[in-house]
């Protein structure tokens, strides 16, 4: 039933992700620098996914809960999507020159900033740091699914759980360096005159956001089946509709902090990151972010019914991640055009086509084992 | 007849006892089933399931607390305007006197603690406290509803409750102990 059900999905997904592909790579050749653009769009925010599964699985693994054990099986699928994340990349790699101004040496001659930035901000090392992010994440990923899989063949928690723990918590602070350093080298370096110190968060929040709405989404079309429906309780979707709750609010303190503190300085050198997004077609979208990303979402969020629904909540989860890509989109674009609002429709395809491509491969890693999850027995009554 | 009353009107309700939490939540659901409303529940610890087991359905709490969060919302972003704009304008670093931005942490602290206060006397006012003393303390073996026993009370002035049966009723559902609770 369940396994049917996912290749369906999976081939609609591959289909609609192939399809917007083709329509993408067909407008590269008629403007190939917005191609890249898009499609660095479209990379950062699918690759906030699995990076959000793998945060969430460590955070699990560490404070327990039934909300993780039904959902664990879908998390350590998102985190074995992290090959193909590393291979997306690619394309983004080899065209660095293209996407970030400190690449550009012409430029950097001429700008004493960023000639002082160069140790730092320079193709090598930033090469190199990238290589660096996959290989940790990649590697946590491996243990954290390989001490599952022992976990469950061996049916005691005696060995394996202490192996988790150990993993999830030198884990958890590895996460926060390397996606801290990922979001200020793939981000924020497009902007390389800017800076934010609260920036990683940002993106480590969003990222996690994204992959808890996500991952409620494939809860609510799991549990129509068996083994799910009979695992899954209105408490559990309660408990994902409380976290989601907790990481709307989250987003809106920590995006709310940095734009305090630069509007209360209000420095020449910081002030333009934000003149971009307020002025112009981008104030709307920054409008539509209070309304839609905070203000919707929290209000839904707070109504008990809502979140017991499993249905009703992954409609709401289904808005969320529309909304985390209009504020990817508004966070990422401004920095190549400036205040001119020129959203490209290559700034949907891609997105769509990549994203197609990626929910094909993790319907494929979560068919690969049980849905029933190794410590279900724990589920019994309660939390 | 004229003996039934007197004794209704003597009694809080019938109190019956259980030495483990999934008695006493078959229980609830099987008063609740046979029609009882007027009753309560005493355990330990949280029992899940229990409050639905027994009807309880508190919508007056969320209610006093967005109140609490909203008067606490719109008095802090008030307090604060009422402070930059009418009472001492002055200019910071030139901005405009109603500069939101600024008003936003003070505001959000406010609604907090609003929403905290209207938790805790919103809670205190619904049960009914301060209040020295409460029928149910007259049974002696409920001292033990803190430590390892389990109750289920139903109120005598349930449309339903009869002395007789309601006793055969509940000691039908397992109860150890059936006492009567004196007002």
């Amino acid at each position: 039933m369940t396994a049917e059900r996912l290749s369906g999905m999976r081939n609609k997904a591959l289909i609609a992700g192939a399809a917007a592909l083709a329509v993408t790579a067909a407008g590269m050749a008629a403007n190939p620098d917005q191609f890249w653009r898009s499609y660095l769009l479209g990379f950062l925010y699918w690759a906030g996914v699995p990076v959000g599964c793998l945060a969430l699985l460590m955070l699990h693994h560490l404070v327990g809960g039934g909300w993780g054990i039904v959902i664990r099986r879908t998390l350590e699928a998102g985190t074995r999507t992290l090959p193909l994340v590393a291979v997306l990349i690619l394309p983004v790699l080899m065209n660095i020159p293209r996407l970030y101004l400190w690449a550009q040496p012409d430029k950097v001659a001429h700008d004493e900033l960023l000639k002082h930035k160069a140790p730092y901000l320079n193709t090598p090392f930033f090469l190199g740091r990238t290589a660096f992010y996959f290989a940790v994440w990649m590697a946590l990923a491996w243990l954290l699914n390989k001490y599952s899989d022992g976990q469950e063949k061996s049916q005691s928690d005696g060995t394996w759980k202490p192996k988790l723990q150990l993993v999830s918590g030198l884990g958890l602070l590895l996460y926060g360096l390397t996606a801290t350093f990922a979001s200020v080298d793939w981000v924020m370096s497009l902007d390389p005159h800017w800076f934010s110190t609260i920036y990683g968060v940002m993106f480590m929040v969003g990222g996690a956001l994204t992959a808890m709405s996500f991952v409620i989404v494939v809860m609510s079309r799991l549990v129509r089946s068996e083994p799910m429906a009979a695992l899954m309780k209105p408490n559990h979707f309660h408990d994902l509709g409380n976290l989601m709750f907790a990481f709307v609010m989250l987003w809106a303190y920590v995006s709310f902090s940095q734009y305090l503190i630069i509007w209360s300085g209000n420095l020449p050198e910081e002030i333009p990151w934000y003149l971009h997004r307020f002025h112009g077609a981008w104030g709307y979208v920054a409008v539509a972010l209070l309304l839609f990303h905070f203000a919707l979402p929290f209000v839904l969020l707070l109504l008990r019914t809502i979140k017991r629904k499993a249905q009703v909540l992954a409609a709401v989860a289904i808005g969320m991640l529309i909304m985390r890509l209009v504020d990817m989109a508004w966070v990422v674009t401004p920095s190549f055009h400036g205040e001119h609002i020129s959203l490209h429709w290559m700034d949907v395809t891609a997105p769509v086509g990549i994203g197609g491509l990626w929910v094909a491969f993790f319907l494929t890693q979560l068919s690969r084992r049980t849905l029933e999850p190794v410590e279900a027995h724990l589920l019994e009554g309660g939390h | 007849m004229s003996d039934f009353h007197a004794a209704k009107g003597r009694l809080y309700g019938l109190m019956a006892e259980f030495d483990n939490r999934y008695d006493l939540l078959e229980a609830a659901k099987a008063s609740y089933a046979a029609g009882y409303r007027k009753m309560d529940a005493f355990s330990p610890m949280p029992i899940h399931g229990l409050d639905e087991a027994i009807g309880f359905k508190d919508r007056a709490m969320p209610l006093l607390v967005l109140l609490g969060g909203v008067v606490g919302c719109l008095g802090g972003f008030g307090l604060m305007y009422f402070i930059t704009v009418i009472a001492y304008p002055m200019n910071v670093g030139g901005r405009p006197h109603f500069s939101w931005p600024a008003y936003i942490p003070p505001t959000f602290e406010t609604t907090i603690l609003c929403a905290a206060f209207a938790a805790v006397f919103g809670m205190l006012a619904l049960n009914g406290l301060p209040r020295p003393h409460h029928p149910v303390f007259s049974v002696k073996r409920f001292a033990l509803a803190s430590r390892d026993r389990f109750f289920l009370l139903i109120e005598a002035r349930d449309p339903l409750f009869h002395v007789e049966a309601t006793r055969q009723f509940l000691e039908a559902q397992h109860a150890k102990e059936v006492e009567e609770v004196e007002r």
